[in-house]
């Protein structure tokens, strides 16, 4: 694993991130949603709970097409809070101009990770009468990215100086149809700049495996951090949402049975139990890069989940000061 | 005149078109007839020179486009973005899309291949992915394909591409080479 190793021959400022994909250690991020309302402790609270849990948390941007606290400033409050973030950015609400502009402002303000999108689209979200700009695709956002950062330039050829330097990221869902086109869409994103790659939900590790294959032999793990989607399902009415309305998941039978079949009390338990299996398993399979740990509001189950699975406390935090700098 | 069904195909029915955003549609004509039709519209000396003579003579430049925008439209819902990306897309119009996107199907394909926006009809993307795999193209979809140039709305895209402006619309799939993405006609400024 060599992420980061495309560039111009500048050292980039290294985040924490960064440094954990470079280690070839299973990496572990999580997800902050940001508030609908002006309450600046919101993103803080989220943070204390995944403090020393994850290398890094996407910092969603307006996610499902919701208004909320943009991920810009929800990142900076998640560095605050000593959170290493990844600001999500997406196609829907901003030209080209405003996503570039963005872009320099991240770097600006010293957020290390980026995570590059097309979006959901405003059908989905509280204003569906809003306009969708979709000016680039998320393809075309990563490439933009890239070539602000390696090239110094914007998309008009004009010059950003000094350069960015963000480790670049973005997203593929394996389990979408086309599903034997899905690796090689990923590569096409990686030969665009994609440095690390966050997937959809893994509840169908039979799928996520020949995806996995496909991305091998595409040879994609070598430069890119593929870190797999997972997530607690924690109720009977949970998993009938993520499996009806939420496009893009797919929940296996077997898992649905499985579910069904425990008392009704014990749902949110065999929920966990799911999600650290999935997780044991994921430890296993050649070139996934780690884990990234969507909880639907569960966050203070986090830490639970990740030391049932064996993945534990970061190396860093726990580590450093002893100076052994293990790599787990 | 054209049937219901055709009209389905084109997302014409009113009930079935969601005003304000694109509809996927699958083209009515074959893959192979569009691969081998191709061939027809290739650049060559007398379509520069009826290119060149088209932007000179603005009222026969309007018929032309407006016959152009009547057949694509029929075929593949054309929405005349004016830069054609058919010949890589398998003969399936990525503008069609509702978030138009230019590199390959989101991550919201339903598992039975419906849009995620349009969940009535199927994916412009899988439409485009089946067209091109049967005809041994599917590497075309991992072409880069560059942002487009939204001042060429409305204007023929045979035009541009006999005048040669749709060079560089997209390029090689390797990301060591074909670097930078800065726009094909904005030389780089300093």
């Amino acid at each position: 694993m060599t992420a980061g190793a495309a560039g111009n021959g500048q050292v980039p400022v290294s985040g924490r991130l960064r440094r954990a994909l470079a280690s070839g250690r299973f990496v572990v991020t999580a997800e902050i949603g940001p508030p609908r309302g002006a309450d600046p402790a919101a993103i803080a609270k989220k943070a204390d709970l995944l403090r020393g849990w994850v290398d890094a948390a996407n910092v969603t941007d307006n996610q499902s097409a919701h208004v909320r606290l943009s991920s810009f400033a929800g990142s900076l409050l998640a560095m605050n809070a000593g959170v290493e973030p990844v600001m999500q950015l997406t196609c829907r609400d901003r030209n080209r101009i405003a996503l570039q502009s963005d872009l320099i402002s991240a770097a600006t303000l010293g957020i290390p990770n980026i995570l590059l999108l097309t979006g959901d689209h405003p059908r989905f979200g509280d204003h569906p009468d809003a306009k969708a700009v979709f000016d680039i695709d998320g393809v075309q956002l990563v490439w933009t990215a890239r070539t602000m950062r390696d090239q110094g330039r914007l998309l008009s050829g004009r010059r950003v100086d000094p350069a960015p330097h963000w480790l670049i990221g973005t997203v593929e869902n394996p389990f979408s149809p086309p599903i034997s086109f899905r690796a090689r869409r990923l590569a096409k994103k990686v030969a665009a700049g994609a440095e690390f790659a966050q997937t959809q939900f893994v509840f169908d590790l039979d799928i996520f495996e020949r995806f996995m294959s496909d991305v091998r032999d595409l040879g994609i793990d070598r430069t890119c951090g593929v870190i797999a989607g997972v997530g607690p399902v924690r109720s009977l009415r949970a998993l009938e949402y993520i499996s009806t309305k939420v496009p893009g998941i797919h929940v296996p039978d077997a898992m649905i049975r499985r579910l069904r079949g425990v008392p009704a009390d014990r749902v949110a338990d065999e929920g966990m139990q799911i999600c650290v299996e999935i997780i044991q398993r994921l430890t296993e399979i050649s070139g996934v890069a780690g884990a990234h740990v969507m909880a639907f509001g569960y966050e203070r189950g986090i830490p639970e989940i990740l030391e049932r699975a064996g993945v534990g406390r970061r190396p860093d935090h726990a580590a450093a000061n002893e100076g052994s700098g293990r790599a787990g | 005149m054209p049937t219901r069904k055709h009209l389905d195909r084109i997302g014409a029915a009113p009930e079935r078109r969601h005003a304000g955003w694109p509809t996927p549609v699958t083209p009515s004509v074959s893959a192979p007839t569009l691969y081998r039709l191709h061939y027809l519209l290739a650049p060559n000396p007398v379509y520069r020179r009826l290119a060149a003579w088209l932007e000179r003579n603005p009222t026969a430049n309007r018929l032309f486009t407006a016959a152009e925008e009547r057949i694509k439209g029929a075929i593949f819902g054309c929405r005349m973005c004016g830069q054609c990306a058919l010949p890589a897309t398998g003969y399936a119009c990525p503008m069609t899309c509702p978030k138009q996107l230019r590199n390959g199907p989101c991550g919201g394909v339903s598992p039975t291949g419906m849009c995620e926006v349009n969940p009535d009809v199927r994916c412009v993307w899988l439409v485009a992915f089946e067209r091109a795999e049967a005809e041994g193209r599917v590497e075309d979809l991992s072409l880069l394909q560059r942002p487009i140039d939204h001042r060429q709305w409305g204007r023929s895209s045979w035009v541009n591409y006999w005048q040669g402006r749709d060079e560089g619309m997209w390029t090689s799939a390797d990301g060591r080479r074909q670097l930078p993405i800065v726009h094909r006609n904005d030389p780089g400024k300093p």
